[in-house]
């Protein structure tokens, strides 16, 4: 189970990695193994405003569609349109190129909110999904 | 070999069908019609001779499972025989070949069948009016709940709030959110039913209704019913009742009494009308009388002898349907309550009930069902048992194919794992059910000894396992010489 | 007459087997205060030689369009329906399948849905269509919600000349919703095109108009269709099948989404319903499409096959965030209109909209040398037209040709007040010259 060491976690199975101004947001290896195939996702539009823990995108297997929470509260700055063209990108490479978008923080205490990788780790072994 | 399409065997120059000549003289489009109006060429579609339709669709159509050739005992759909009769009926000319605004002096016949089906829909149910409108139940729901929102209106009130059961029918917060209303989900008690104490540490101020199946959607009558259409009517929110599971009812309990303000019918599953690979239904919705004014209209009016379309209604919410509805779904119901009769449709749910608890009996060592007491026509089994060996409710389903039956519905309702919701309903024979106890048992004993064989079903039909993430990766949903996918 | 057919003996024996002693037994959990075992109400059941006396004696009481020369359109529009569409339809193997949810089990259904949308596209010249809603009027409607959400603007835009039943559907689907519709003034019979400029803002999502549009004229489509796009609006094309053999299709002048009903394609009228809502897209709003699509894809061996896709948008999964609640649809009706397509082929429909353009053109031309009767507007027109009578009630003329074998034009009195003296006609290929000979003669007597 992949959950790399530089990135912070969410309840809701969402990495965050904080580069400059931006926010990096992409789905866990966990997530992304239990959704299976990938068909399909839906991003928001640059300069939407999203808030910490709200729905912020979409993502659909061929059986369930599944909601994408924003881990920080500011302003979509960037996404990544090459997952609309090839989701399976997210099932295969999820904290690389399956990255879903960007966010401009507004409040920087947000980030310090995240779950640790040993917290996010603990959660799902604890619960299964 | 895949079966050809039918773009497949075109041939230019052939045709399929000849019109009369024209005995008017001749009018160019071109004289009549501006130039940019014009379509250059008619649309590219297939040119095949009358033969090559019938043997097309001929052999088509022996792809499909249906009623006619296999049991499907799909919970919630009550699949059962769609009467010849039925059909003999609504193709009559009389009824078939009537235009909707032709005056009511020439279709007084018609007229008078639907307001004979409203009355008789209003015995069965005991609710105060009908509105036919709606074409399916989905527009039943939504129209329901336009009611519920004027309802509010009238009130000069804005509650927001729908509670929903977690084990309801998917149409049903669909429909509850296309009208506007926020959606709170009941968690359903231990013992499936609704739980009066999350029923009412959710009943706010902002409820407007409450939308429930009774039976539910695991084949349980809801006992408390009359309870819990009191809480609601206490704050003067309504009772919303889903009647898909009407086939456990008739004869039985009367949705009227039990306090249920809203009823919305499925004619294609209750009422015997023919499911069509995907419609036409038929949703009627039943009020009480006290929200009569706000159905759809027009409605059906009978003054002395005669019938006529009304469009007064005060409150109305207006239309839901270009006309007046599926009038030909609603001439087959008229003629199948006909048929039956109070003695017919009384027999027609205690049968079902009769049949789904004998079929949950033959299973119960295979299956047992996670709520113990007696169902109504309907049950659920969850099949988590067989998850040890790597097999799913889903390739339970597809085995079931090999063996000639279309299976039940897998995965709801949501809240019992690996769900298997059967309903045999009525028409179906000891024998059958019989056949398929044994089938699932076997399947069940596959599942232990011969795994494989169950996750790779089914084997028996013209396809196995089709490529889904393909299909939504990559949609391809019209042909094109270009995007053909047939593979030598 | 019932069709359970477990006998009373076997019904015992299978309770014995339960393990009760009787029904109620079965049905304790039903309250004793709701515990019905009649239903006084409702007739005895009959057998099957009754049920047909019954029924015919009822559609006896009924002018059908058999026994009737009928000119009524006006939304509803009775075309010839070639024998083989009965034929293959009624087999119980397209009559009675479920929706094709178990692909394996339903390949027929699918393959036939997946040719249907093939020929609707092909037909409207859109990118995608769906497997049908229920009728026309609810497309509009469906149309209407789509074009709020996808756009994200609250304003609405629909034409006077869009069929009045279908802008009642859209003000009830959008009850609720924080939408405003905005109806455009038309001028001498069309939409006025510069009212539609005026009203253009960027708050509006979608502009609609019908083609041809309710009095029968042809609309200005192309050019409504970049007023609507000038302003980031969707443009909504509201058509009639059998006309698009002759007129251009909606994907022709830039339209985002096509509706229309469809059931003159291969299905009777029957008082309206079943119908057959027809609905089309751009390929930019597929994932917003309401409806079932079929996808063509392969299984584990290779084969083509098809399936339902793109379910996420649907109400069994996205529940109340599906772009729509429709599940059942119109099915079997689609069937029918695919039979009915392959049947016409290309050659065939150009025909049979030819037929439908000669027989109304001669029929207005004979209709208004009566001395009474005047076009009502001067705009080209495909089998519909609005004809002006000059002191004459339009329910009166039509009583008295209702008593020589005639349903005459529909008043257009009850949808436009200011169009009292106003009649709809319609006159498709089932009518014969001589009919319109002898309604024509008919008139000049009364």
């Amino acid at each position: 189970m992949q959950i790399p060491k530089e990135l912070q976690y969410t309840k809701t199975h969402e990495w965050a990695r904080r580069d400059g101004q931006e926010v990096v947001v992409g789905l866990t290896s966990h997530a992304q193994e239990e959704l299976r195939d990938v068909v399909f996702v839906e991003l928001p539009k640059v300069g939407k405003m999203v808030k910490q823990g709200e729905p912020a995108a979409v993502i659909e297997s061929v059986k369930a569609a599944f909601d994408i929470y924003a881990p920080v509260s500011g302003t979509i700055s960037k996404v990544n349109e090459a997952v609309v063209k090839s989701p399976q990108l997210v099932n295969q490479d999820c904290y690389g190129a399956g990255w879903l978008f960007a966010v401009t923080s507004t409040a920087p205490n947000d980030f310090s909110k995240l779950l640790s990788p040993d917290d996010y780790t603990k959660q799902i072994s604890a619960a299964p999904h | 070999m895949s079966a050809q399409l039918i773009f497949e065997k075109s041939v230019s120059g052939r045709r399929g069908y000849l019109l009369p000549p024209s005995d008017v003289p001749p009018c160019p489009p071109a004289d009549v019609l501006p130039t940019d109006a014009l379509r250059p060429s008619p649309p590219p579609w297939p040119e095949v001779a009358e033969f090559d339709v019938i043997r097309h669709y001929t052999r088509l159509s022996q792809l499909n499972f249906s009623v006619d050739t296999n049991f499907y005992p799909l919970g919630s759909c009550t699949m059962k025989y769609n009467p010849r009769l039925n059909e003999r009926v609504a193709a009559m000319p009389g009824f078939a070949w009537l235009h909707p605004l032709q005056p009511a002096a020439q279709t007084q016949g018609i007229l008078e069948l639907l307001y004979e089906l409203e009355r008789l829909l209003c015995a069965i149910t005991g609710m105060g009016a009908f509105t036919l409108q709606p074409a399916a139940g989905a527009q039943g729901e939504l129209t329901g709940l336009k009611i519920i929102a004027a309802y509010q209106r009238r009130k000069r009130r804005t509650r927001s709030t729908i509670l929903i059961p977690d084990s309801a029918h998917g149409t049903n917060p669909a429909s509850a959110a296309l009208s506007g209303f926020t959606v709170v989900q009941l968690r359903s008690g231990p013992d499936g039913l609704i739980d009066l104490g999350e029923l009412k540490s959710k009943l706010t101020k902002d409820v407007a209704a409450l939308m429930l199946t009774n039976p539910n959607t695991l084949g349980l009558f809801e006992r408390d019913i009359q309870t819990i259409a009191a809480l609601l009517h206490e704050r003067d929110a309504l009772v919303y009742m889903d009647g898909a599971n009407m086939n456990a009812l008739m004869g039985i309990a009367k949705p009227g009494e039990m306090g249920v303000d809203i009823l919305q019918l499925n004619l294609h599953k209750t009422f015997s009308t023919p499911h069509g690979g995907g419609g036409p239904g038929a949703g009627p919705v039943g009020v009480a009388k006290a929200l009569e004014d706000f159905l759809p209209v027009p409605r059906v009016r009978k003054s002395g002898a005669k019938f006529a379309w009304e469009s007064t209604g005060r409150s109305t919410i207006g239309r839901v349907h270009g006309f007046y509805g599926n009038v030909g779904v609603l001439v087959r119901a008229y003629t199948y309550i006909r048929t039956l009769g109070r003695e017919g449709l009384m027999r027609a749910s205690e049968t079902a009930i009769i049949n789904a608890n004998y079929l949950k009996v033959k299973l119960q060592e295979t299956f047992p069902v996670k709520y113990d007491s007696s169902c109504m026509h309907e049950f659920v089994v969850t099949l988590k048992a067989l998850k040890a060996n790597g097999v799913t409710a889903m390739d339970v389903a597809k085995r079931l194919l090999d063996y000639g039956f279309y299976a039940p519905t897998v995965y709801f309702p949501l809240i019992v794992e690996e769900a298997l919701m059967i309903e045999p309903t009525e028409t179906e024979s000891r024998e059958t059910l019989d056949q398929f106890a044994q089938a699932l048992i076997s399947i069940a004993h596959e599942a232990k000894t011969n795994p494989e064989l169950v996750r790779r079903a089914p084997q028996r039909m013209a396809v196995d396992r089709l490529d889904e993430v393909k299909a939504a990766r990559e949609p391809n949903l019209r042909w094109t010489p270009a995007n053909d996918l047939v593979h030598a | 007459m019932d069709y359970a057919p477990n006998t009373p003996q076997q019904l015992q024996e299978m309770l014995r087997i339960i393990g009760v002693g009787s029904f109620d037994e079965l049905i304790k959990s039903v309250p004793e205060a709701l515990h019905r075992r009649a239903l006084p109400d409702v007739p005895s059941g009959l057998a099957e030689a009754q049920v047909i006396e019954l029924c015919e004696e009822l559609a006896a009481r009924n002018r059908s369009l058999q026994e009737t020369v009928s000119f009524l359109g006006a939304g509803s529009y009775a075309h010839l329906i070639p024998t083989v569409v009965d034929a293959i339809a009624s087999r119980g193997e397209w009559l009675t399948p479920y929706t094709p949810y178990q692909a394996e089990a339903s390949q027929g259904t699918l393959q036939a849905i997946y040719e249907f949308q093939t020929m609707i596209c092909e037909l409207l010249q859109m990118d995608v269509a769906n497997a049908s809603l229920y009728d026309g009027a609810s497309g509009v409607g469906e149309a209407a919600v789509l074009a709020l959400r996808a756009t994200e603007r609250p304003r609405i835009l629909v034409s006077e000349a869009v069929h009045p039943h279908a802008r009642e559907v859209i003000a009830t689907y959008l009850q609720g919703a924080q939408a405003v519709i905005q109806q455009l003034p038309t001028v001498n019979g069309v939409t006025d095109l510069e009212a539609l400029g005026k009203a253009m803002r960027d708050d509006v999502a979608c502009v609609i108009l019908q083609q041809p549009n309710v009095f029968g004229c042809l609309e200005p489509m192309a050019q409504a269709g970049q007023l609507a796009h000038r302003s980031g609006g969707l443009f909504v094309a509201s058509v009639y099948p059998i006309s698009l053999g002759l007129l251009q299709p909606p994907g022709a002048y830039g339209a985002d989404i096509a509706v229309a009903e469809g059931r003159c394609l291969g299905s009777p009228p029957a008082l309206g319903g079943p119908a057959l809502g027809l609905f089309a897209t751009t390929s930019a709003l597929l994932r917003r499409m309401p409806g079932r699509l079929a996808g063509c894809t392969v299984d584990q061996a290779g084969r083509r096959g098809f399936t339902l896709t793109l379910q996420t948008r649907e109400q069994h999964i996205r529940r109340e965030r599906a772009t729509s609640n429709i599940c059942t649809n119109e099915g079997w009706l689609a069937l029918r209109a695919t039979i009915f397509m392959a049947l016409l082929g290309p050659q065939g429909l150009k025909e049979l909209a030819t037929l439908n353009l000669e027989k109304a053109h001669y029929a207005r031309e004979r209709l208004c040398t009566v001395p009474w009767i005047a076009p009502m507007f001067d705009q080209p027109f495909f089998n519909e037209f609005t004809l002006r009578y000059e002191g004459r009630k339009a329910e009166a003329v039509n009583k008295k040709l209702a008593a020589a074998g005639f349903a005459g034009g529909h008043p257009l009195g009850e949808w436009y007040p200011n169009m009292a003296q106003s009649s709809l006609w319609c006159v498709t290929e089932r009518i014969s010259k001589s009919s319109i000979d002898r309604l024509v003669d008919t008139l000049k007597k009364i």
